[in-house]
């Protein structure tokens, strides 16, 4: 196979994942869909690794998987303390920031 | 010899300054007080000694011994130099300095007993700071150290003028002097500045050689020398910028001995002579020195025969005397003036110091509170009338033969009118001065009582209890506010006794009193060149009946004095009537002052408020109305933080698709 089936294959997860981050209300989906994201940059990294036969892409893509793990534990961390404080986890009730 | 004159010269200089720099520096000393007086006391004393080796050694010659360094350098030679340029004229200052200097601060250790020790090493620091600036200013062998010397002085009179800064007359005092005087010294900076554009030198004997040559071009020279006196006027109290003089009198008296008598504000007559050669040029500001010179004298001596305060009446007498050697100046020789500001420096000491003495024994300044202390404290007494002829132009005292040149020299230079008032002046202070002396110094005592009241009022301060007015009398009150004692709490008696001064108070008075009483018979008897080594420069000219005419009259003063104020043949008050609107203008010290502060009340705050509208409306306006607007801005631009999660993704996408399209498109 060549090149193109998988970024076709991890552009349709960033998609996803983009769909998600944008649309969902809740704060863990939101969560989910940047973990979506990141494995679609990981499938493109593996898939670039192979096709130039350089395997320092590899290395990254074990070092980018650790990073979205912990990234989801802080994540989750951070939305447990949230919901204890706030008593909600929908995005849209969490403006602090507003101008 | 000769070479040697330059090194004792700035040793002289330099020993102030280190005085100065120790006490500044080296706080410890400087909070003990009495030791860092002595330390003081004895620099000024080797100063003094040097002073008199430096004069010795220069003899009555011509010639300069010059010790310079460079100074400012610019283009690979020195704008100006800064050392020492010591001959007849400066040396004789040099030691005239040197000593009022030393047995003013010698007295003052007498004088102000009672104050506490950082007060007084804070005091002994100013004395030596002035010192070096006066000394370097009579040393001066260009116009830019002159000027240097010429600030600091100011500075230190400032800094003297408000030693007791905690009463507001006496800060209000210090701040008038300094912005009157300081009127006077901007013209003198553009003077000095204009000379310099014309003839290229600050250095005195370039400048001198250069006028001899007359290479200096002539016009516009007026504007020059003009300028020049607008500095000597404000230093010297001429009219209109005499108002300070009085007012600088809330300093402690040992400075008004030294600073407002003695020496700096003689520095305006010594400026000009310094560069009476240069003033020769244009004889049209002579006029105009020698005119305003006399009615200076005139006016001040006016007003010193209305005032109650020994303080001020002195004070006058100082400005009335500088008008004498202001006019001596104007006729054109100048050496007569400066004969007249040495021996005036003597004696004016001597009646200061004296004065003092009687405030420290009354604790009062108002002459009403004296009288009959010649049997209380008899050597003061006696000093004080020696100062007091001296001043009236008695022969065998001091100011006898000061007097008589400067009189000679304005008939001889053909100035009718200064010489009329300048006469007057010799009679009304022959009768403003012994109306001092009468008043008190014989006649009855004050009343017990009020004596009494006064030393407890000033006791009671001197706890730091202020003292209620309320029961005691109005002229009480009056004294809480004009008299220095109060503060300074000279001397809390058991006794309302006056009494002679401690030894360090009396041996400068008799050092004083011996030196005017020397030089007067020396003079009296035709010696003049031990004062004046520049030699006889009054044209032997003066008519015969001027020296009768002189005496005369200042003996008509005396005897006028005695009649009024000591037998009373002459009631004051019918003597007062008979001059009733002069007197009540004098009174008023003939609105000068109220000019002053109209002056300062609608030209110069008028302005200020048109500055300040400016200020505050046009600068600071630009400038809030710019700031305004960012605010604004900032307050139409924040709605588009929404605070949503979501939004800013929106944001990102967004961001992202633009640098791809410009990108594609532009790049």
């Amino acid at each position: 196979m060549g090149l193109q089936p998988y970024l076709l294959l991890s552009a349709v997860v960033f998609c996803i994942g983009l769909f998600g981050v944008m649309t969902r209300r809740n704060t863990i989906g939101i969560l989910l869909g940047i973990e979506l994201m990141m494995n679609a940059v990981n499938i493109n990294l593996v898939a670039f690794a192979r096709y130039t036969a350089v395997t320092s892409g590899m290395v990254f893509t074990v070092f980018t998987i650790c990073i979205t793990v912990t990234e989801a534990a802080l994540g989750l961390a951070i939305v447990i303390l949230l919901f204890r404080v706030r008593r909600t986890v929908m995005a849209d009730h969490l403006d602090l920031l507003k101008g | 010899m000769m070479a040697n004159s330059g090194t004792l010269a700035l040793t002289a200089w330099l020993l102030p300054a280190l005085s100065f720099l120790v006490l500044a520096v080296v706080y410890p000393l400087r909070r003990l007080g009495r030791p860092a007086a002595w330390f003081s006391i004895v620099c000024a004393a080797a100063a003094f000694a040097s002073a008199v080796l430096a004069w010795r050694g220069v003899g009555g010659t011509e010639d300069q011994v010059r010790l310079l360094w460079p100074w400012l350098p610019s283009a690979g030679k020195s704008i100006a130099e800064v050392g020492v340029a010591v001959d007849a004229t400066s040396s004789i200052m040099l030691c005239l300095v040197s000593l009022v200097a030393l047995l003013v601060q010698f007295y003052s250790v007498g004088y102000l007993h009672d104050e506490p020790a950082g007060a007084l090493g804070r005091y002994y620091a100013y004395q030596s700071l002035f010192a070096f600036s006066m000394m370097g200013l009579a040393l001066a062998p260009n116009l830019l150290q002159l000027f240097m010397c010429w600030e600091l002085v100011g500075l230190c009179s400032y800094l003297l003028i408000g030693y007791w800064y905690q009463r507001e007359s006496a800060a209000r005092a210090a701040v008038k002097a300094f912005w009157i005087t300081k009127a006077g010294d901007v013209g003198l900076l553009v003077g000095i500045v204009m000379l310099w554009q014309v003839t290229g030198t600050f250095d005195l004997t370039e400048l001198r050689s250069l006028a001899a040559t007359n290479a200096i071009p002539v016009a516009g020279l007026s504007i020059v020398t003009f300028c020049i006196y607008l500095g000597a006027m404000g230093k010297s109290a001429q009219f209109p910028f005499h108002v300070w003089l009085p007012d600088a009198m809330e300093g402690p008296t040992p400075v008004s001995a030294l600073i407002h008598a003695a020496t700096m504000v003689t520095a305006g007559v010594y400026l000009l002579v310094r560069t009476d050669w240069l003033f020769a040029l244009t004889p049209n500001v002579l006029l105009v020195i020698a005119w305003i010179g006399a009615f200076t004298a005139l006016l001040a001596a006016v007003l010193a025969c209305v005032q109650d305060d020994i303080k001020r009446v002195l004070a006058y007498s100082t400005v009335s005397q500088l008008g004498y050697m202001m006019t001596a100046i104007g006729a054109g020789v100048a050496t007569a003036g400066f004969l007249h500001l040495l021996t005036h420096g003597l004696f004016k000491a001597l009646l200061f110091l004296g004065a003092g003495a009687v405030i420290h024994a009354v604790g009062s300044n108002d002459l009403p509170n004296m009288g009959g202390l010649a049997r209380r404290m008899p050597q003061t007494a006696i000093v004080f009338i020696i100062g007091t002829l001296s001043l009236a132009g008695i022969p065998f005292f001091g100011g006898y033969l000061s007097k008589e040149e400067i009189l000679g020299a304005v008939w001889a230079g053909g100035l009718t009118g200064p010489f009329a008032l300048l006469m007057i002046v010799a009679f009304l202070t022959a009768f403003y001065m012994f109306r001092v002396v009468f008043l008190a110094f014989f006649g009855t005592p004050a009343p017990v009582a009020q004596i009494t009241h006064a030393h407890a009022a000033h006791a009671s301060h001197a706890k730091g209890v202020h003292a209620t007015t309320a029961g005691t009398p109005a002229r009480v009150a009056h004294t809480d506010l004009h008299n220095e004692t109060v503060v300074e709490g000279a001397h809390v008696n058991e006794t309302p006794h006056a009494h002679e001064p401690p030894v360090t108070m009396l041996l400068p008075l008799w050092v004083l009193a011996l030196m005017t009483m020397a030089v007067g018979v020396y003079t009296t008897f035709g010696g003049r060149v031990l004062l004046d080594p520049a030699g006889p420069s009054v044209p032997e000219t003066a008519p015969g009946w001027l020296t009768p005419s002189a005496v005369g009259v200042a003996a008509a003063g005396i005897v006028l004095a005695w009649l009024t104020y000591q037998t009373r043949t002459i009631n004051p008050v019918t003597l007062a009537n008979a001059f009733g609107p002069i007197r009540a203008a004098a009174l008023r010290k003939f609105w000068i002052d109220d000019v002053f502060e109209g002056i300062y009340g609608v030209v110069l705050l008028g302005f200020a408020r048109v500055v300040g509208w400016v200020d505050r409306y046009l600068v600071d306006g630009v400038l809030n109305l710019l700031s305004d607007w960012t605010v604004q801005a900032g307050d139409e631009l924040r709605g588009i933080q929404t605070g949503k999660p979501q939004d800013y993704v929106y944001g990102v996408g967004a961001g992202v698709l633009v640098l791809i399209l410009l990108m594609r498109l532009v790049f």
